[in-house]
């Protein structure tokens, strides 16, 4: 390639360019004007989003539909720190995310200047890796590795602070063909003597359970994972990043572990022999009470980030590597004449019959029906969700079939997060249906957006399971806290099918069980940005629950 | 349980901020601290001094190995490594007190840097235990200020920390 003059603005670009970059989500501001002037007749689709967190949630989002790195952009200050929650939130849930926000001048930088933030230093614990571009020259090769990490290895989030200055100057551009990166260089084959170890447990094993996450989704070894399970018949659980991992309805599915998952999940867990953990990280809200977890199981623990193995739970045989390579290594090695885990499968299906994820069936409109009426007539549809009791029911009542359609924030937990995301994941993969399973909380923390969807026609459905409670806060203090409501009561605050038409958006509402199915058909048929106001049962409760800091099997029926 | 870690990185701006926040946000704790370049003016080494058992160690040492301008990280082991540490030590003294002070400066092999009518300043070099001793036997003369920098560590023999596997 030879080299161009530009300005580290139009190079910034070049290398979005290069990059395969189609989309970016952004909002303009002093610092980026250069940046901006370049976008204005760039091919490159800019969406303009109407508060900088959606933007990183909007980019994160479109990496979890799409496995490739989304890309956000702000300006200096107040723009930057706008990101923050959305790149905290990449960063728990590992997802390959590039920010770029604008920088006060050089000659400025560290005298607290008009929208001055030292966005690097802020983002230093939440972003895989960050740079502060000193020298416009340095652009390409920063565009570069910062695609490459965070889309390889453990993915992440990667900010680039970009000063003014550094946007006019010009340089020779030139993008770099490789990255030298002397102290990154991730591990994607397993070691063959540890999966060779591995697979001699899980023959002798009489009682193995998968335990597999958000490390399943990325690399893309659903098929590998299920192979896998049926040739050992192992069950499959799945933490809540896991989630569309392993097809919800497949026979050797016990649905999701830990804090609000199934019984016979959290029993199969607690007596299993031998747990293969893949692509998780034993997380507190999974493991509960730790020194009680499966005490009586050796565990084989395959992750592509040595720093999670024996990080909360000491694990007998770690694998470094990329789940799918491992998997499907560890399969060569596994020669099963007669499984010997019938009875260990006999006494899991009597698990499911004697204790089914199930609710109150009665005429009123609870929110489970909800989201098992969306699984009904949107079953192919990219499920997103918000955080609380919503998450939790959209983890538990619908039916995934397809790796990668349930997107939701596991680790930062972050309310406002789903709305955004869907805009993401629509723009995305615009040929499906993407469904925001929201709560009446959660959502008008980033409700701003419906300016955005109704703008840039991005038809996304936001179906509210609306209790006019902040829900699980509110479960929390019914059991914990004698019923006292502290500022969880949100009833009547807002109208939510006025506030779609007040942006141009179709608002629906269902209050009866009669009336859902057709309103989440109208949604669809409409093509519409569509928000539906599904007023629920207002006490319901996620049931089962593992009260904090108890072991998973001391798990709750609640009413 | 102390250990040495030998830490080369990318001589960049912002890396020390990157490894230190680290163990600061880990919850691990840095007894002492040293940076420099090394023969490479690319990288630098820093040394630091961490307490904690094997689990806290193997999850700094991971953790340390995950930041991207983390070159390599290498556990110094005490038995088999040269430490040193540095001190400057203002003492003062009088007519009476300065033949004493520089016997003791003599006897520990330390140096007089700086001679002046009320002080001295002396620089003493050794393991942490020696510059221990030294402050403690200056101390009945009135220590008037003192800095320490932060240990350095090297393996004895012909076991080196390298950049990269040759």
């Amino acid at each position: 390639m030879t080299k161009q003059k530009m300005s580290g603005a139009r190079a910034v670009i070049e290398s979005l360019h290069c990059e395969n970059v189609e989309v970016i989500f952004g909002y303009p501001g002093g610092q980026v004007l250069p940046l901006y002037d370049e976008l204005y007749d760039a091919d490159v689709r800019h969406i303009l989003v109407r508060h900088e967190q959606a933007a990183a949630h909007a980019a994160d989002g479109y990496a979890r539909a799409t496995g490739k790195a989304g890309v956000c952009l702000a300006t200096s200050g107040p723009g930057a720190t706008n990101l923050v929650t959305g790149i905290a939130t990449a960063y728990m849930d590992s997802v390959p995310m590039v920010a770029i926000t604008g920088q006060v001048p050089r000659s400025l930088i560290g005298y607290d200047a008009f929208q001055e933030a030292n966005i690097t230093g802020i983002t230093l614990p939440i972003t895989k890796h960050n740079y502060l571009v000193q020298d416009a020259k340095d652009i390409p090769r920063i565009f570069k590795e910062a695609f490459y990490i965070a889309q390889t290895g453990r993915p992440g989030p990667v900010l680039i602070d970009i000063p003014k200055d550094t946007q006019i100057e010009v340089i020779d551009f030139e993008y770099p063909q490789e990255v030298k990166l002397r102290g990154y260089k991730p591990t994607y084959a397993g070691n063959e003597q540890q999966i060779k170890k591995a697979a001699s447990l899980i023959v002798k094993a009489e009682k193995p359970i998968f335990y597999v996450g958000g490390g399943i989704i990325f690399s893309k070894a659903s098929e590998e994972l299920r192979t896998l399970a049926e040739t050992i018949l192992a069950p499959v659980t799945t933490t809540l990043m896991g989630m569309s991992a392993f097809p919800t309805a497949h026979p050797l599915s016990v649905g999701m572990l830990g804090m609000h998952g199934t019984r016979y999940a959290n029993y199969a867990v607690q007596e299993s022999d031998l747990i293969i953990a893949v692509g998780v990280r034993f997380d507190d809200r999974v493991t509960g009470k730790i020194s009680a977890f499966a005490p009586n199981a050796k565990i084989i623990h395959i992750d592509i980030d040595p720093a999670e193995i024996s990080k909360n739970v000491r694990v007998d045989i770690p694998i470094v590597g990329d789940a799918k390579n491992v998997l499907k290594s560890l399969t060569k090695y596994i020669k099963i004449e007669q499984a010997k885990t019938d009875g260990w499968i006999k006494k899991i299906e009597a698990w499911k019959k004697e204790y089914p994820l199930t609710y109150k069936k009665d005429k009123l409109l609870r929110p489970q029906y909800v989201v098992e009426q969306i699984s009904e007539i949107c079953p192919d549809a990219i499920i997103v969700t918000e955080v609380g009791q919503n998450q939790m029911w959209a983890a538990q009542f619908f039916n995934y079939k397809t790796p990668g359609t349930f997107i939701s924030s596991g680790g930062l937990g972050t309310m406002g997060y789903g709305f955004p995301a869907a805009i993401g994941a629509k723009v995305g993969k615009p040929e499906s249906t993407v469904i925001d399973i929201s709560g009446d909380g959660s959502f008008q923390m980033n409700s701003q957006e419906l300016a955005t969807v109704v703008q840039e026609d991005i038809p996304v459905i936001v179906a509210i399971l609306n209790n006019g409670f902040l829900g699980m806060v509110r479960q929390w203090q019914e059991l914990f806290f004698d019923r006292r409501y502290s500022s969880t009561c949100v009833e009547n605050s807002v109208d939510f099918v006025k506030l779609a038409e007040a942006y141009g958006a179709l608002g629906l509402r269902a209050t009866r069980k009669s009336e859902v199915k057709d309103v989440i058909e109208e949604a669809v048929a409409s093509k519409r940005p569509t928000v539906i106001d599904f007023v629920v049962e207002r006490e319901e409760n996620v049931s089962p629950m593992v009260p904090a800091g108890a072991a998973i099997n001391e798990i709750l029926d609640l009413e | 349980m102390k250990h040495t870690l030998a830490i080369l990185v990318e001589n960049k701006p912002g890396v020390l901020t990157r490894v230190a926040g680290l163990f600061s946000r880990r919850g691990f704790n840095i007894e002492s601290l040293a940076v420099g370049v090394t023969e490479n003016k690319d990288i630098s080494r820093i040394t630091i001094l961490v307490s904690g058992d094997d689990n806290v160690l193997e999850q700094v040492e991971k953790q340390l190995n995950k930041l991207i301008d983390v070159i390599r990280v290498s556990d110094i082991p005490a038995d088999e490594s040269v430490n040193r540490e540095l001190a400057l030590i203002k003492v003062g003294v009088d007519t009476t007190t300065r033949a004493e002070v520089m016997q003791i400066v003599d006897i520990f092999r330390a140096k007089i840097v700086d001679v002046g009518i009320k002080s001295l300043v002396i620089e003493v070099t050794g393991d942490e235990s020696k510059i221990n001793a030294m402050e403690q036997l200056l101390r009945q003369f009135g220590i008037k200020e003192m800095v320490r920098t932060g240990k350095i560590a090297m393996n004895r023999g012909a076991k080196v920390v390298q950049s990269e596997k040759r």
